[in-house]
């Protein structure tokens, strides 16, 4: 089958000649993929930010497909179901699990217990070949997958087993009370979805910050939201200081992660050498320009070693800090229902429409932020199979 | 006050204070909203399962038919693990060195950096033993550099072929003078 194939960092290709699925396990099932994004986190495996990422592996977290094979054991799917899934592989049954922290199970991951297992996520998350495929296996499929509503559009579907989950999540940990002022860090997908679903929390100000103008000016139409380019203040947290009245936001969200650009010191020992968990430029501005007790949000994704924050000043000013992968299937129900009834487009977050088969020009494109790109999305061409 | 950038004046004067006028036009605003939602997700959620430890009920064991690397922060394996690029080669020897160590330390994460940088060089023997010469203009996406960065691709090509040439050419007169 065709599926994509990691050289190296920034080296992908479309391969034919990758073997097919099988199932493995009896809650196992084999699903023919319909639609597959590129996402920001995907972009730290293509930089060779995370440890033990292997070449020869197919990445892709967020996809919908067609289930064409089930395992004995598997009772809630059946072949021809049309389902969108969750990029976190949960076992359902674990104290985590039980906690509806599908993000942090116990029994999918064997290489590393402080993350759970994801689709195509290098082996640090469990090895798993991902869903930038034809075919890919989705193991504990009676707890992820998700029918696909009559009338929801595959386009939306597909977003909602990461992005928009994480950029609601990333408003949910916030603790948003009516009124509040919350400030997202990073104008991509995410930070996009942030900076929209704060409203729905009762934010009373939502400010977005970046350094691609092209994306501050597509999330202020979308997110009917203020955005600022932070190459143009002389310094980010004196601004967010001034602009918030001088004692800074009620929220702060990290919707950026280890491959932030604005400080030449993060920028260098966290994705160029590199020496620490990634460059944690944003979450530092987040710490820094959060109000005394406020409350900071991160979701941007950091390597397992250590990285540069402030930490005393989270001990100064008494910030609660809020993170994890996004529990996607927790929050799929009430997601659903924000896309039928119009309140959330995800779709139109979608800039680029791309065959399988180009698989290398889009995590280029996407990467290099090229032709004004905020989410690209692969298809494979047996997504219009009958 | 002076060093603060321009764009921060208007910022005060844009912004409405009453908010009912700045979010009146946003579908479903408020409507998640709730006192509640503090402390939120993902605060403990308490349902004593947590103190069974390692004594849950765990699904069916898969078949393990491939090298798979556990971290010694468990006592095996996971129920279910992905089964892609198994170990091999120096790097498949430098990764069976780093699971001796836990996540909490260097002597883990660092040999796991390395490994993944020689799985780079290994990939490549591998693709050409297999009669297949690697496309890395391809496989770096760089049509679509070509196609929406022409400028700045021609400047990338012009500015390495320089250096190349520079550093052959010194390289070559040290050569000479010997
Ligand atoms: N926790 C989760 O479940 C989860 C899920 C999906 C993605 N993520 C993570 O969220 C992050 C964002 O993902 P994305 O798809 O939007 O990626 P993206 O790369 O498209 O967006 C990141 C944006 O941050 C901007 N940026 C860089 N440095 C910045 C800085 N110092 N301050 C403000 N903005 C800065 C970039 O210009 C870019 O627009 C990534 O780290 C990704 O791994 C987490
Ligand atoms: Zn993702
Ligand atoms: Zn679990």
């Amino acid at each position: 089958m065709l599926a994509m194939n990691f050289r190296g960092p920034f080296r992908v290709r479309a391969d034919r000649n990758r073997p097919m699925p099988e199932i493995k396990h009896p809650q196992d099932a084999i699903v023919r993929v319909t639609r597959s994004c590129i996402c920001g986190s995907d972009l730290h495996l293509y930089h060779g930010l995370v440890p033990d990422t292997r070449v020869g592996m197919t990445f892709g977290h967020e996809f919908t497909g067609v289930v064409v094979e089930t395992g004995s054991a598997v009772t809630n799917l059946k072949t021809g179901d049309h389902v969108m899934v969750p990029f976190n592989i949960a076992c359902g049954m674990c104290p985590f699990c039980k906690q509806q922290l599908y993000g942090n199970c116990h029994e999918s991951n064997p290489e590393a217990t402080a993350v759970g297992g994801i689709f195509g996520y290098s082996h640090t998350a469990g090895g798993y070949d991902g869903g930038q495929a034809e075919y890919v296996r989705v193991p504990y499929a009676n707890v992820g997958p998700t029918i696909i509503p009559q009338g929801m559009d595959l386009d939306d579907a597909v977003l909602l087993t990461d992005v928009v989950p994480t950029g609601y999540q990333a408003a949910e940990m916030g603790g948003i009370q009516q009124g509040d002022t919350v400030v997202v860090f990073g104008a991509g997908p995410v930070g996009i979805m942030a900076a929209k679903c704060a409203w729905l929390f009762g934010a009373g100000r939502v400010i977005v910050i970046d350094h691609i103008d092209y994306r501050l000016e597509f999330v202020r139409q979308y997110a009917q939201c203020e955005a600022y380019n932070f190459k143009e203040m002389d310094d980010p947290v004196v601004f967010l200081k001034k602009t918030t009245g001088w004692l800074g936001a009620d929220v702060c969200i990290d919707a950026v992660g280890c491959d932030a650009a604005g400080n030449a010191f993060q920028s260098l020992v966290g994705r160029k050498l590199p020496l620490t968990g990634g460059s944690a430029t944003a979450l530092h501005w987040a710490i820094n320009s959060v109000k005394k007790g406020g409350i900071v949000s991160i979701v941007g994704v950091y390597g397992p070693l250590d990285a540069l924050v402030p930490i005393g000043n989270v001990v100064n000013k008494g910030i609660t800090i809020r993170a994890n992968q996004a529990s996607v299937k927790r929050l799929l129900p009430t997601l659903i229902d924000h896309v039928m009834s119009g309140r959330l487009n995800p779709k139109a977050i979608i800039s680029h429409r791309i065959p399988l088969e180009e698989v290398a020009e889009g995590y280029h494109i996407f990467s290099a932020k090229r032709d004004n790109c905020i989410k690209p999305v692969l298809i494979p061409s047996s997504a219009y199979a009958a | 006050m002076e060093n603060i950038a321009e764009p921060n004046k208007a910022i005060e004067a844009d912004i409405d204070r009453e908010i009912a006028n700045r979010t009146k036009d946003i579908p479903g605003w408020g409507i998640d909203a709730d006192i509640k939602n503090n402390p939120t997700y993902p605060m403990k959620h308490y349902n004593g399962a947590d103190h069974e430890r390692f004594n849950y009920e765990k699904p069916p064991q898969q078949p393990i038919d491939v090298e798979i690397l556990h971290s010694i922060e468990r006592p095996g394996v996971t129920r279910v693990f992905g089964t892609s690029t198994p170990p091999s080669g120096l790097s498949g020897m430098l990764r069976r060195y780093a699971f001796r160590y836990s996540e909490s330390t260097y002597a883990h994460w660092v040999p796991l950096v390395v490994a993944d940088r020689i799985n780079v060089i290994e990939g490549i023997v591998d693709d050409l033993k297999h009669g297949h010469i690697p496309n890395i203009f391809a496989e770096k996406g760089w049509q679509a550099e070509w196609k929406y960065n022409r400028q700045g691709f021609i400047k990338n090509v012009a500015v390495t072929v320089a250096v190349t040439a520079v550093v052959a050419t010194l390289l070559f007169r040290k050569k000479k003078s010997k």
